[in-house]
Order: C-alpha cells, then sequence, then structure tokens
C-alpha cells in the first residue's frame, strides 16, 4: 500500500478524538446539570427534579460509558500513532495526562458507581456529593486536558535540551498563553451543547403534550442558561480569537482567509480560498470587517497568509469552513436562546409552536459547533504538532501504512456501530420519558441490610 | 535530597498495573465466563456484581498508561508502536465490553450484547496476555524508536502468554463469583474455578520454563549464585497458594478462594518482575534510560503520593457501600 502514513496516523486520530469530544462536550454539561436537579430536589423537595434527575442520569450513564471507552483509546494513541511525539513532549503532555488521571478520573468513575446504583445504599447527602463530585471530576478532567492541549498551541515554561522540552515552570507550563481562554470557551460550550439537548427533549415533550411539568422545567432551565452563556460564548470566543492572533497569527489568517498583510482585512461571509493562485473567488464580504473584530480599528492590519512560505501554513479549506460553522451555529444559538428568552418573559413560550418545531429539532447544534471549532483551532496549527517546536511529519510512529490502514477501518466500524446504537437506546431512553424514582425506606441510611445490592436500585429505577 | 525517582516511578507503574490486573482482571474474567452462564437470569447476576466497580477499575489502565508516558516517556515510545495492533484490539476489546454495561439493560434482545461483552472482554484479555509476551521476548529499539516489523509480538510464547491471562482473569472472575453472588451461580463459579486453577497452574509453569531456557539473562538471574538463595521461595509460595486455594475452594468457599488467587497474581507478576529488571523494554531500554527528566517524574510524584491514598480510600469505600452477595434474579437494569 502507498498511503502516505503520516496522513493516515492524521485521520486516524483526527476520526478517534472527534468522536470522543462528542461525549465530554455533553456529559460535562449534563452532569452540572444533574447535579443541579439533584441539590434543587434536596432544597425545594420537589418531585419533577427528582424524576429529571433519575432521567438524566440514565442518558449521562450511557453517554459517559461511551465517553469513558473512547478516552481510553486516546490514552494510548499518543504512543501508537505518535511516538516521536511522546519523546519531544512527554516530559510536558505526561505529567499533565497524568494529573487528569488522579484528580478526575479515578473521581469520577468512583463516584458515578455510587450515582448510579447507590440511591438506597448511600444517605441522600452522600449521592447528592456524588452527583456533584462526578460534575466536579469532569470539569477538572477539562482543566488538565486544555492545559496539555493548549501547551502544544502556545508552548511555555520549558527549555529544549537535545531536541527533548524540559520542564522548567510548572505554572507557566499549565497556565501557559492560550490556556484560561480555550478552557473557558470549552467549557461554556459544554453547557451550552447540553442545555440544547436539554431544550430539545423538553420542547419534543411539549410537541407531543407528554411530561409537560419536567418539560416546562427544562425548557426553562435549558433557555434561560443559554440566553446567559450564548452570548458570553461570543465574548470568550472573541477574546480566544485575539489571543489566537497574538500567539498563532497564521492561524488566524487562514480562519479569514486573509493573504495580504499590508491591507486591511475583510471578513468574508463566504469564499473559496485557493491555496495555489494565494487569492480567494466568490467573495461576499464585509468590508474591513475582519480588520473590525481583530484590530477593533477598520484600518487595522494583521498578518496575511503570505507572511510565512506555503509548507508553513495550515490546510485552508478546512480551517476556513470549519470557523464558518461554528460561527452559523453560535449565531444560531444566540438567536434561539434570546428568542426562547423573549418568549418565556412574554408567557407564550409554551404556546408558540414553530419555536418549540424549531428547538425540538437542533439538539445537535451544540456538537457541531464543538468538533468544528476544535478542526479549526487544531488544524490551524499545522503544520506543527506542537506549535514552532515539533512538525507533525516529525511526530508519527514507526507504523507501516498497513498497520494504519487496518486498525482505521476497525475503529470506524467499531466506533459507526457503538454510536448509532448509543443515539438509538438514548433515543428510546427519550421516547420512554421520566419516571418516579422509588424513595429510600425510612430510616435508610446507616446501615443499609448486607444481602441488598446495587441492582436492586437500578431494577426498580429502570 | 538524593532520591532514586526512575526506581520510585518505576514502583508507582509497577503498583498501578498490578491494581489493574487484579480489579480489571476479575471483571474481564465475567466477561470471558459469559458464553459458560446458564442463563440470562446468572448473567443479570454477574454484571450486577461489578456494574457498580468496572469503570475504576478500567481506570487502573489509563493510570499505567498516563504514567508510563509520564514517567518514562522512551520506554512508551517504544511499546507503543512495537505493540502496535495488540494495543488496538485490546482497547476495541473494551470499547464492546465498556458499552454493554448500559446498553444490554436497554436493549429488548440481550443476546448480541452477551456476545459483545464475552467477545470484548476475552479479545482484551488475549491481547493484554500478548502484550505481555511481547514485551518479556523483548522489543528491537534503535535510536531510541522501534524499529521492528509490526508483527514482532506474534511468536509462539506471546500467544501462550495471551491464553494465559485469559485463563488467569478467569479464574479471578470465578473465584469473585463464588465470593460475590448466592445460590447455585456460585457453586457453578467453584467448579469453574478448580478447573481453571489448574490451567492457570499448566501455563505458569511452562512460562516459568520457558522464559529461563529461551533467554540467557533470565536464566542467570534465577539461577545464579547467590540469587537462588534468596529466589526459592518464589516457586514454594506459589505452589502453596495453588494448594491454599484449592482446599478453600472444597471447604471454605468465601472470600477465601478470591483472596488466593489475587496472590497467585501477584506471584506470578513479582517472578516476571524478577525476571526483567532493571529492564523496562528488553532487552535495551533500563527504567534509568527511559526516565523523564526529573522535573517532571518529581512533579508528578508529589502529586501521586498525596492523592493515591485519597483514591485508595474513596475506592474502597465504593466496595464497602456495595458489599455483600448478589442474590439470585436481581438484574443491573
Amino acid at each position: 500500500m502507498d498511503l502516505d502514513p503520516v496522513l493516515l496516523a492524521r485521520i486516524q486520530f483526527g476520526f478517534t478524538i472527534s468522536f470522543h469530544i462528542i461525549f465530554p462536550s455533553f456529559t460535562i454539561g449534563l452532569s452540572a446539570y444533574i447535579a443541579t436537579l439533584e441539590v434543587l430536589w434536596g432544597a425545594t423537595g420537589a418531585e419533577r427534579y427528582s424524576r429529571l434527575a433519575g432521567f438524566w442520569t440514565k442518558i449521562f450513564a450511557v453517554s459517559f460509558g461511551m465517553g469513558v471507552v473512547s478516552g481510553i483509546v486516546l490514552s494510548y494513541q499518543f504512543g501508537t500513532n505518535w511516538s516521536r511525539f511522546s519523546v519531544v513532549a512527554g516530559n510536558i503532555i505526561g505529567p499533565l495526562a497524568g494529573y487528569e488521571v488522579l484528580t478526575a478520573f479515578f473521581l469520577e468513575a468512583t463516584f458515578l458507581g455510587i450515582l448510579l446504583f447507590g440511591r438506597n445504599r448511600v444517605p441522600r447527602w452522600l449521592h447528592v456529593f456524588s452527583a456533584i463530585a462526578v460534575s466536579v471530576g469532569t470539569a477538572i478532567s477539562a482543566f488538565w486536558i486544555l492545559a496539555a492541549n493548549s501547551w502544544m498551541h502556545t508552548p511555555a515554561g520549558h527549555e529544549m535540551r537535545d531536541g527533548v522540552a524540559h520542564a522548567t515552570d510548572w505554572l507557566a507550563i499549565i497556565f501557559n498563553p492560550s490556556f484560561i481562554y480555550r478552557f473557558a470557551h470549552m467549557l461554556n460550550a459544554s453547557f451550552l451543547t447540553a442545555a440544547f439537548v436539554v431544550i430539545a427533549v423538553g420542547a419534543r415533550y411539549v410537541l407531543a403534550n407528554r411530561h409537560m411539568d419536567e418539560a416546562r422545567t427544562m425548557l426553562r432551565m435549558g433557555i434561560g442558561l443559554a440566553a446567559i452563556l450564548a452570548p458570553l460564548q461570543l465574548f470568550i470566543g472573541d477574546q480566544h480569537g485575539l489571543n489566537t492572533l497574538e500567539h498563532q497569527p497564521v492561524k488566524v489568517a487562514a480562519m479569514e482567509a486573509h493573504w495580504d498583510g499590508s491591507k486591511p482585512g475583510d471578513f468574508h461571509i463566504f469564499a473559496w480560498p485557493d491555496e495555489k493562485a494565494e487569492r480567494n473567488w466568490f467573495e461576499i464580504s464585509i468590508p474591513r470587517g475582519s480588520s473590525l473584530v481583530l484590530r477593533h480599528d477598520p484600518n487595522g492590519l494583521f498578518p496575511g497568509l503570505t507572511s510565512v512560505p506555503p509548507q508553513d501554513r495550515p490546510p485552508l479549506l478546512t480551517v476556513f469552513f470549519g470557523f464558518r460553522i461554528m460561527l452559523a451555529v453560535g449565531f444560531f444559538m444566540i438567536a434561539a436562546a434570546l428568542c426562547g428568552a423573549w418568549l418565556m418573559w412574554r408567557k407564550i413560550l409554551f404556546d408558540t409552536r414553530w419555536y418549540q418545531y424549531v428547538v425540538a429539532n437542533t439538539w445537535w447544534v451544540g456538537f457541531v459547533a464543538v468538533i468544528a471549532g476544535w478542526i479549526v483551532t487544531e488544524t490551524g496549527r499545522q503544520p506543527w504538532v506542537v506549535y514552532g517546536i515539533q512538525r507533525t511529519a516529525d511526530a508519527t510512529s514507526p507504523v507501516p501504512s498497513s498497520s494504519l490502514a487496518t486498525t482505521l477501518a476497525l475503529f470506524v466500524l467499531v466506533y459507526g456501530v457503538v454510536f448509532s446504537v448509543g443515539i438509538y437506546y438514548i433515543n428510546r431512553l427519550i421516547a420512554k420519558g421520566p419516571q418516579a424514582r422509588d424513595e429510600p425506606p425510612p430510616g435508610f441510611g446507616s446501615r443499609p441490610p448486607p444481602t441488598a445490592i446495587a441492582a436492586e436500585t437500578v431494577h426498580a429505577e429502570g | 535530597m538524593d532520591w532514586d525517582l526512575p526506581l520510585i516511578w518505576a514502583g508507582v507503574i509497577g503498583v498501578a498495573v498490578a491494581m489493574y490486573v487484579i480489579l480489571d482482571g476479575f471483571d474481564l474474567g465475567l466477561g470471558i465466563l459469559f458464553p459458560f452462564a446458564r442463563s440470562d437470569r446468572d448473567r443479570d447476576q454477574m454484571l450486577a456484581s461489578i456494574a457498580p466497580f468496572w469503570d475504576g477499575n478500567e481506570t487502573w489502565l489509563v493510570l499505567g498508561g498516563g504514567g508510563l508516558l509520564a514517567a518514562f516517556p522512551k520506554a512508551y515510545a517504544a511499546i507503543m508502536p512495537a505493540l502496535y495492533l495488540p494495543v488496538i484490539v485490546m482497547l476495541l476489546g473494551l470499547v464492546f465490553r465498556g458499552v454493554t454495561f448500559e446498553f444490554r439493560g436497554i436493549a429488548r434482545r440481550k443476546g448480541r450484547w452477551n456476545f459483545a461483552f464475552a467477545a470484548g472482554s476475552t479479545v482484551a484479555a488475549f491481547a493484554q496476555g500478548v502484550i505481555l509476551g511481547g514485551l518479556i521476548q523483548g522489543i528491537r529499539v534503535e535510536n531510541g524508536q522501534f524499529a521492528g516489523g509490526p508483527l514482532d509480538w506474534a511468536t509462539p510464547f506471546a500467544l501462550l502468554c495471551g491464553l494465559g491471562v485469559v485463563a488467569g482473569y478467569a479464574l479471578l472472575g470465578a473465584t469473585w463469583l463464588v465470593m460475590k453472588v448466592e445460590g447455585e451461580l456460585a457453586d457453578h463459579a467453584r467448579a469453574q474455578a478448580k478447573m481453571l486453577l489448574a490451567a492457570v497452574l499448566v501455563f505458569m509453569a511452562i512460562v516459568s520454563l520457558w522464559t529461563p531456557l529461551a533467554v540467557p539473562r533470565i536464566f542467570e538471574r534465577w539461577f545464579s549464585m547467590p540469587n537462588i538463595l534468596y529466589l526459592w521461595p518464589v516457586p514454594i509460595v506459589t505452589a502453596l497458594t495453588a494448594l491454599a486455594a484449592w482446599r478453600w475452594l472444597d471447604q471454605r468457599p468465601g472470600a477465601r478462594p478470591f483472596v488466593a488467587a489475587i496472590v497467585l497474581f501477584l506471584l506470578g507478576y513479582l517472578g516476571l518482575a524478577i525476571s526483567t529488571f532493571p529492564y523496562l523494554v528488553p532487552p535495551t531500554l533500563t527504567i534509568w534510560d527511559a526516565a523523564a527528566g526529573p522535573a517532571s517524574q518529581a512533579f508528578l510524584l508529589i502529586g501521586t503520593l498525596i492523592l493515591l491514598p485519597i483514591i485508595l480510600g474513596y475506592t474502597a469505600m465504593v466496595y464497602w457501600i456495595f458489599r455483600g452477595r448478589v442474590r439470585a434474579g436481581e438484574s443491573y437494569h
């Protein structure tokens, strides 16, 4: 086989990591929602919070399971696909990944056991605490992995000795220049992703006139959260963009398809960038729009693609169109959230069918925005794997194309099956809807009977 | 302070891998035993006995991989490409069995998920054995990178190790059931455990003889003076443990057979450590050759020393919360 092993390794890693990111971007937000519901139930005693917490916990369990198994794959792919990267950057990436396991993975995995199966075996406070622990664990996990990822974009706190990065300042490594922006952007994205799924499920029930009590609560909570976070995401994204302009100007030039740095940049709503001719075709642009956003000045200048030789430019079409997809979805989310908030304020939300119909069918928007955004930032870093330190082509493992092609096919097959079935089962859970949870027996909590078992709880719940 | 950080890290990762092998060993073992269960009721009961634990158990594998990357990046970079196919196959096996826990409960037809759980667990266990065998027999490294072919690992020895680990995990799984479930399923598992114990002993004996005969370095480690004076108790204690496991399976079918199976595993593990130390990637990279920079090893070690006891604490808490036997007819969903 004559396929380029670098390309195959990238396709494979791109596939497995894109598949994986679907689940964390949902479960980080969803776990916080579940913890909130459990706390609200404890505070108000309102049954709908209890039913909702039980309902979403089941969906969380399915999603989290897929996230766990696809995440384990990644922790080994650094070595299977990128062994030379592991040697060059292992001193930095390794300990950050290690802290992720120690501070987050064990916490999530262990307390998930109590959250799913322990409701009738532990005091109520410990069950609520477990929901919070799982949620905090997912956020801590994002903290470490984004520190590691951000370091690959904006390396800091290290020195190169014999071609290998050695740590000199761990705080500078973790809080590297792009970390805070990326962390805030991703965390917020995850909350938005979960919010739009919750809104969609709520709207689906309202349209079907089922579970109306829970549906109203879901719509109110989801829209309320999204109305704040969606506009906030625009601000965070803008700040992140300015940070990228400072540290990775070529990535920004690719996002804007901006060739000539000696002229102000137009914002292209649509264009077809031509890498060979070094120009754009079919431009529909807002004149000087990019300069206005990036320099807050219509005449402001920023580096263009021609500032670096072609071999130092990222794949243009992917970055350019990925960015536009993310923006389009982002603006849709802002519009949908603000429109929903307005309808809620006018107290006509539950009578406005067209709105319910739209949001019931746009559960997927957050996922698309997250994946598109990650494709922009990761592809935009190319041709570097660690910006300015190691090129992706120098990062691969000595694994032949035949092995890579075989396993890529296996990954596509297995993930395709698992993902389809997972979505199908989640839909089945949604179709079934929230159910009453059985209450713990009186006096329960101090000493559960030794023969009672985990499964009883779930049996009764499910 | 002048600590030998690579040595400490070798110990930490050794503990993580041992924890993984024991904890995920018994729940993978249940998957291996799945096709031999008598009914779906039994399978429900089997899954219920591990449902709250499996995710935490599997996290030790991530700690092993992550810890290896952090503390010994050069070993990680050599091992993963060398054992590329078995590693990926193991991961895919784990995907299938991992999703089964939730999927099977929702599915209307359990059959296909019974198969996914059994096949995923068995394939993952076999691949882990192959990885172990591949490591023991050695990896060709030049200029810090793997320099062999994609199928170098595929030797009769590695395949034998694969079968050995399948039998070993199945033994851990069967003795777990003896301890953890009630009713006929426990009796059924007891009979299985006895057969598996015999099989595991055969595999251990073959590997113990094969490795010193095939690798002079390992022969020297065990049979030269004065090592032989210190090391002769290892096989003796192993034999005594096996004997105890057999007797307990007959007479005291509670937690004891499970404990004996764990001790048996730890002894086998100790034996392999004695054979390979100080190599992490035999026959080229020792733990000192492969070590990360001291700044990296020290940074993560601080966190490990603080966090690992906490992790062990709440892990123990979860096992305590879900103590007791799973009754017949109890299912996971």
